[in-house]
């Protein structure tokens, strides 16, 4: 926004827990904000027009695309970035699913989407792979094909339900995994989601494991 | 360079005074156009005029003649007021279709209405259901219905210092159903190439009795299809009902070619949509029964 | 298919650990291309051109200079004289005066968004405002987009001094067609004015962008000594060493390149557009300077892929044996020559035994952003049109899709394109596999369809650098110069770990400066877990012995009495026979005896094998509106042998999807004026989650000898058959075959009423 530096507000709110204050101009928007201001880089800028979702984070509860609020609005609300979600220490689940399965490859949507999830199996602990991708779906990622995040977001789950000490969840909640035509909230868009026939193709992935194998390797030198 | 203020202020009065003062001032319920129009440079306003600050501005509230829904209220918060839900599903998921999960945690159907584009998701679905905007400006409240706030594309009917600060739906009607869809190449993230609205109302027998048909993209305004409506009315949906239904909604339409879609698929589109959302809308009139 | 490998043969490769920088990656502390910062940085901005097509007749500066805030202002005047130069880098080749020209345009704009003149000042919003001062007279001039537009005689022309490469005598007259390559073989109108089937066709796109969602940004500090350092994320840091130093006259030694993390780059990243601007602002301002793109900057002025013109006449005897395949394409280049046609030549039947053949390739220029490389550059257009036509051969004969490509398909020993044999390749292998998979025999349902396609990419290795070190405590650092943009890290920790016998969690690995490593070609061709693995390979090697000597010494006996066994030295004969010392006790007495552990290998690695895939697409169309939604996709891939094969099957399912979305959504939409009309995420529609169903990939390991892990490169090859597996399934379902891209609802509603 092409605003020259001027009548400088300050904003005061809570960032990842803790009482911050700092100085933004009127039109400075909440991504630049913890960007520049704050020099929390996690939260990332891919669009600027909330087309990517990788500006995600946590708006008084609420996940919000930073580049589409403005800094001045954030006053007196709680603020959480990805820099607030690991613990301490010790990683989110949904952050160690992401490694474990291998859910990132250039690792620049990545906070965007951690955030996402987290937001996600925070309000429905249990959804399906359907509700997960619709949820997602703000969230771009150009390395993945979504599919390995999809998984971790799955897997996440359900280790977050085993931490709440839920009802036991073994083979019947992989099962759940697998696209549901139940799921179909009657979206409006023409595409729906009863299309049932990924009912079969979900999570074969087992299948993907099991390699095809031809010849060995000859052993050779290794090139000076 | 314009000097960009923002302000958040407590009352509408005070709201309208700031406004007024400001030709150039904008008022931010949502910001998702707002923000993404002054990053672009196609607006460069000289204040923000915040409404969030202001009493009664966000959330449903049910009044004697069914809902008022404040300008700031997200669309996310349509679908967890369950009364709203079950009284006007089809406005909730045209609102719930907007952008991603985080656009719809700020994005408002306020904001959708005066931004006045003809692809809004919403606003079919609001003026299919006979949607008010009650306006607040200079000479004190106006209530329009919602068809009549855009006039052209970014354009809208609003007055100096006028702004949107609720939309009202009435209360259901018995046997009424309503439902919205639109056409987009992918599944999410899509502006819609046609949107098509209804909301009409059966007999205990399932014949129709009321019906109004609105559609978007097809227009330079939101069209209230008063012809495809008529066409339901006495009918119980039957195949020749819905086809006649169809032909003047497509006759209605007048899109253009632009990069979301050619004229003559959004004309076409538009007549199937209508039978779609019509069978949707007649099915909820047994649920609500 | 021979049985399973056992996985006892290796330690680590094979297994699927946590990659050394993801915790970085997951938790927001990873620095990318817009996140770092250097003491006293100023913000950049760049102003760029609002016309397609434009004489600059002067550009005003002095009122931007004065405002307050700003600290330097650059034009193109500003870059030095420089020589013509052709400087290849990863898979294009181009003049390092149009690299200079592109990055800030001197007497003429060729595209809108072509840069025109930068700002640097105290902080972005100075620095935006700034740019708003500058003005620019321009002469507009008539332009050109379309491939054959820009052909034909009296076409706006671009450039006086390009001249159509590749055909002889060289033309006397300038053209916008900068290239044309040709192979030809065998009689090829005989041949198919003989065949018993000829599918033929003409297929269209526009380009695509490589949609990487980190936006090009950099930092670069220019010192009055004449040093400078560049932090920015790139495939290759020493790409962007060579390119900048040439463009601005300085020696490369000069020039300390440090790669930043890069948020995807799919080859768009090969290119340098912001580096060299950057450094000319740096300069007069005596500070370090940012600039950072916006997305509307990336879409309208970055790389994209080139759309085509592609005509096919593709013919088969009565048993579905290839007789001849004639094929014309055309390329856009866009402003600057540079793209390399030879490879969607090269690639475009280069999984089959065809006799004869005559293939053309065109690169032709226009007013658009100049074609970068995109993931198997060149191959999936091309691809799209005989895969396509090889469906149609397969419907005219009456032949199962798989058993047609079977039939043809190239095996070890059968010639490639260039006359060569191929070596240990795996496309009947593939084919095999896609054929015993429960996907294709799957059922289908009404208004469903299932496509399938095959597809092939050259793949490369060349240069690279590596460095392994043993440090006091036996642990393992690996340097090298190759940008980490999916995991090769880990790749490269694996491979060393493999060697040394060590576990996977001693070895960690980073990513140099250009300073710090010798050089290494770009992160691009598939080739880093190939070449810059061999060169950790060698390396590691070269450790192990150095450790075996140390030993010897340690013991006092001969180097050849000491085996390297499960990570540790052990005395094979003499007095000391059986004895083991850890890696860990002779690290802590290494540098005493004899000097630290540590070694370098610099090769150009051979020995690289070509990648082939078979993908299977199921679509449902919605015959009503002309919707296509994919159901059911699995990708069968050759891989040599995954090192790390959660993300060999990331490489594959990621290159499928963007196939899915250049298939059914992607394209550049371009108004009258030449304008781009979509430079955003909002309508240059990239699938989002919802879009997508699983998929699953499907690695078939055929090892390459030449890889002392049989590793080939996987990253591109999955980008080549998606275009036509989807327009298969979508003229199976819908049954109406769709030739021009993106297979977008209202095409495909007006297919199904034409018919």
């Amino acid at each position: 926004m092409n605003y020259p530096a001027m009548n400088k507000l300050v904003i005061s709110a809570t960032v990842n827990g803790d009482a911050e204050s700092f100085l933004c101009d009127p039109g400075t928007t909440l991504l630049d904000a913890l960007r520049t201001e704050l020099g929390l880089t996690g939260t990332k800028e891919g669009c600027g027009s909330g087309d990517c979702g990788a500006c995600t984070v946590m708006l008084d509860g609420a996940m919000v695309c930073s580049c589409l609020v403005l800094a001045a609005e954030a006053e007196g609300m709680a603020i959480h970035t990805i820099e607030g979600v690991a613990e301490g220490g010790a990683l989110h689940p949904v952050q160690a699913k992401f490694l474990e399965l291998g859910a990132l490859q250039c690792g620049f949507c990545t906070p965007g989407f951690i955030v996402a999830a987290k937001a996600l199996l925070e309000r429905h602990p249990d959804p399906s792979e359907t509700e997960i991708r619709y949820w997602l779906a703000g969230n771009l990622c150009r390395c993945t094909g979504y599919d390995k995040i999809i998984r971790a977001v799955i897997e996440a789950g359900a280790e977050l339900r085993q931490e709440r000490k839920a009802p036991e969840l073994g083979t019947q909640d992989r099962q759940r995994l697998v696209s549901d035509p139940s799921d179909s909230t009657d979206r409006g868009a023409l595409a729906t989601i009863e299309d049932a026939a990924l009912s079969d193709a979900a999570f074969e992935g087992e299948a993907a494991a099991a390699k095809v194998v031809g010849n060995e390797p000859h052993p050779t030198e290794i090139e000076p | 360079m314009p000097q960009l203020a923002y302000h958040a202020p407590g009352t509408i009065d005070e709201a309208v005074r700031l406004l007024l003062a400001s030709p150039e001032a904008r008022p931010l319920a949502g910001g998702t156009d707002l923000i993404v129009q002054m990053r672009s440079g196609r607006i460069a306003p000289s204040a923000i005029i915040d409404l969030k600050k202001i009493a009664g501005m966000t959330g449903v509230r049910r009044i004697a003649e069914g809902f008022a829904i404040g300008a700031a209220t997200p669309c996310t918060a349509l679908k967890e007021d369950a009364a709203l839900l079950a009284a006007w599903p089809g406005v909730v998921e045209a609102a719930n279709l907007i952008g991603s999960v985080q656009v719809r945690n700020r994005a408002t159907i306020a904001g959708n209405l005066c931004n006045a584009s003809p692809a809004a998701d919403s606003v079919p679905a609001l003026v299919a259901a006979g949607a008010t905007c009650v306006i607040a400006g200079p000479d004190g409240e106006r209530e329009v219905p919602v068809g009549q706030l855009p006039v052209a594309p970014g354009r809208s009917t609003l007055g100096p210092g006028e702004f949107v600060v609720e939309i009202r739906l009435p209360p259901r009607p018995r046997r009424g159903g309503d439902a919205y869809l639109r056409s987009i190449p992918r599944t999410e993230m899509d502006i819609a190439v046609v949107g098509a609205g209804t909301a009409l109302v059966l007999d205990a027998d399932g014949s129709c009795t009321a019906a109004r048909i609105a559609v978007g993209a097809v227009a330079p305004t939101v069209l209230l299809v008063e012809a495809a409506g008529a066409a339901l009315v006495g009918t119980r949906l039957d195949e020749d009902a819905l086809a006649t239904m169809a032909e003047a909604v497509r006759a209605a339409c007048r899109p253009i070619d632009d990069k979301r879609g050619p004229a003559a698929y959004r004309t076409a589109m538009a007549g199937v949509l209508a039978r779609r959302v019509v069978k949707i809308a007649a099915q909820r009139t047994e649920i609500t029964r | 298919m021979n049985a399973p490998q056992p996985q006892h043969a290796f330690r680590v490769v094979g297994t699927r650990p946590v990659r050394p920088d993801g915790v970085d990656k997951v938790t927001g502390k990873a620095i990318y291309g817009p996140d770092f910062v250097a003491p006293g940085m100023l913000y950049g901005a760049i102003l760029r051109s609002p016309h397609a097509h434009a004489r600059i007749r002067s550009i005003g500066t002095s009122k931007a200079s004065a405002l307050p805030g700003v600290k330097a202002v650059a034009t193109g005047r500003d870059f030095p004289t420089i020589e013509s130069l052709v400087m290849t880098v990863g898979e294009s080749a181009s003049d390092i005066v149009h690299v200079a020209r592109n990055c800030l345009a001197l007497d003429k704009v060729l595209y809108e968004g072509h840069a025109v003149a930068a700002v640097a000042a105290t902080s972005q919003a100075a620095a935006d405002a700034a740019i708003q001062a500058i003005t620019v007279d321009y002469d507009v001039l008539p332009h050109v987009l379309g491939l054959e537009e820009a052909m034909r005689e009296g076409a706006p022309l671009l450039h006086d001094d390009v001249f159509t490469k590749g055909v002889s005598p060289k033309p006397d007259k300038p053209s916008n067609a900068s290239m044309k390559v040709v192979i030809e073989r065998g009689d090829i109108d005989a041949a198919l004015a003989g065949a018993a089937a000829v599918a033929s066709g003409r297929y269209t796109m526009e380009p695509v962008h490589q949609g990487y969602i980190e936006p090009h940004g950099c930092v670069a500090s220019w010192n009055a000594d004449g040093q400078a350092q560049i932090w920015c994320s790139s495939q290759g840091a020493f790409a962007v060493r060579s390119q900048v130093a040439s463009m601005l006259g300085i020696a490369q030694a000069d020039l300390r390149v440090t790669p930043l993390e890069i948020g995807g780059g799919f080859g768009g990243k090969t290119a340098v557009y912001l580096e060299p601007v950057a450094m000319l602002l740096s300069r007069k301002a005596g500070r370090p300077v940012r600039l950072v793109m916006s997305r509307g900057d990336v879409f309208r002025a970055t790389g994209p892929a080139p759309g085509a013109v592609i005509d096919v006449r593709l013919g088969a005897d009565a048993d579905g044996k290839l007789v001849g395949a004639d094929i014309e394409f055309k390329y856009h280049g866009g402003a600057y020559p540079g793209l390399n046609a030879h490879s969607g030549v090269i690639c475009s039947i280069g999984h089959y035994n065809v006799p004869n053949a005559r293939l053309i390739g065109w690169e032709v220029l226009g007013n658009r952003p100049a074609s970068k490389a995109y993931r198997a550059p060149g191959a999936p257009q091309v691809n799209f049109a005989v895969e396509s036509a090889m469906d149609e051969i397969a419907l005219q004969l009456g032949i199962d899709p798989i058993e047609l490509r079977l039939r043809n398909a190239v095996r070890p020993g059968d010639p490639q394109p260039t006359g060569v044999p191929f070596g240990a390749i795996g496309y009947v292998e593939c084919l095999e596999a896609a054929k015993a998979h429960r996907h294709w025999s799957a059922p289908l349902g009404p208004n469903q369809g299932r496509g399938l396609a095959g597809g092939f990419w050259g793949n490369y290795g060349g240069p690279s650098t590596a460095q392994v070190s043993i440090t006091e405590d036996g642990s393992v650092t690996v340097t090298t110069g190759s940008p980490d943009i999916g995991g090769s890290r880990a790749s490269m920790a694996m491979m060393a770990a493999e060697t040394l016998q060590v576990p996977y969690e001693q070895v960690r690995v980073t990513i140099a400066d250009t300073a710090a490593i010798g050089f290494s070609m770009v992160t691009g061709g598939s080739r880093v877990t190939f070449a810059t693995g061999k060169a950790v390979i060698a390396a590691a090697s070269q450790v192990v012995d150095t450790l075996k000597a140390r030993a010897a010494r340690i013991w006092g006996v001969e180097p050849g009495e000491v085996a390297w066994t499960d990570g540790e030295a052990v005395c094979s004969s003499g007095a000391k026979a059986g004895e083991r010392m850890t890696l860990r006790q002779v690290a802590a007495r290494a540098a005493h005896a004899g000097g630290p552990i540590s070694a370098e290998a610099a090769l150009n690695a051979a020995g690289w094998l070509p990648g082939f895939a078979v993908h299977i697409c199921d679509v449902e169309a919605d015959a009503e509106t002309g919707h296509v939604r994919v159901l059911r996709y699995t990708a069968v891939q050759d891989v040599g042998r995954a090192i790390h094969p959660d993300y060999v099957e990331g490489q594959i399912q990621g290159g499928a999807v963007q196939g899915i979305g250049w298939a059914l959504n992607e394209t550049y939409v371009y108004n009258a004026d030449g304008r781009l009309d979509n430079p955003g995420f909002l309508d240059y529609r990239m699938p989002v989650a919802s879009d997508l169903p699983m998929i699953e990939a499907v690695m078939v390991e055929v090892p390459n000898p030449d890889h002392p892990y049989g590793v080939k490169g996987v990253g591109e090859v999955p980008i080549v058959p998606p275009l036509a597996a989807v327009a298969n399934a979508v003229a199976r379902a819908a049954g109406v075959r769709l030739r021009d891209l993106p297979l977008s609802p209202d095409r495909v509603y007006a297919a199904l009423n034409a018919r």
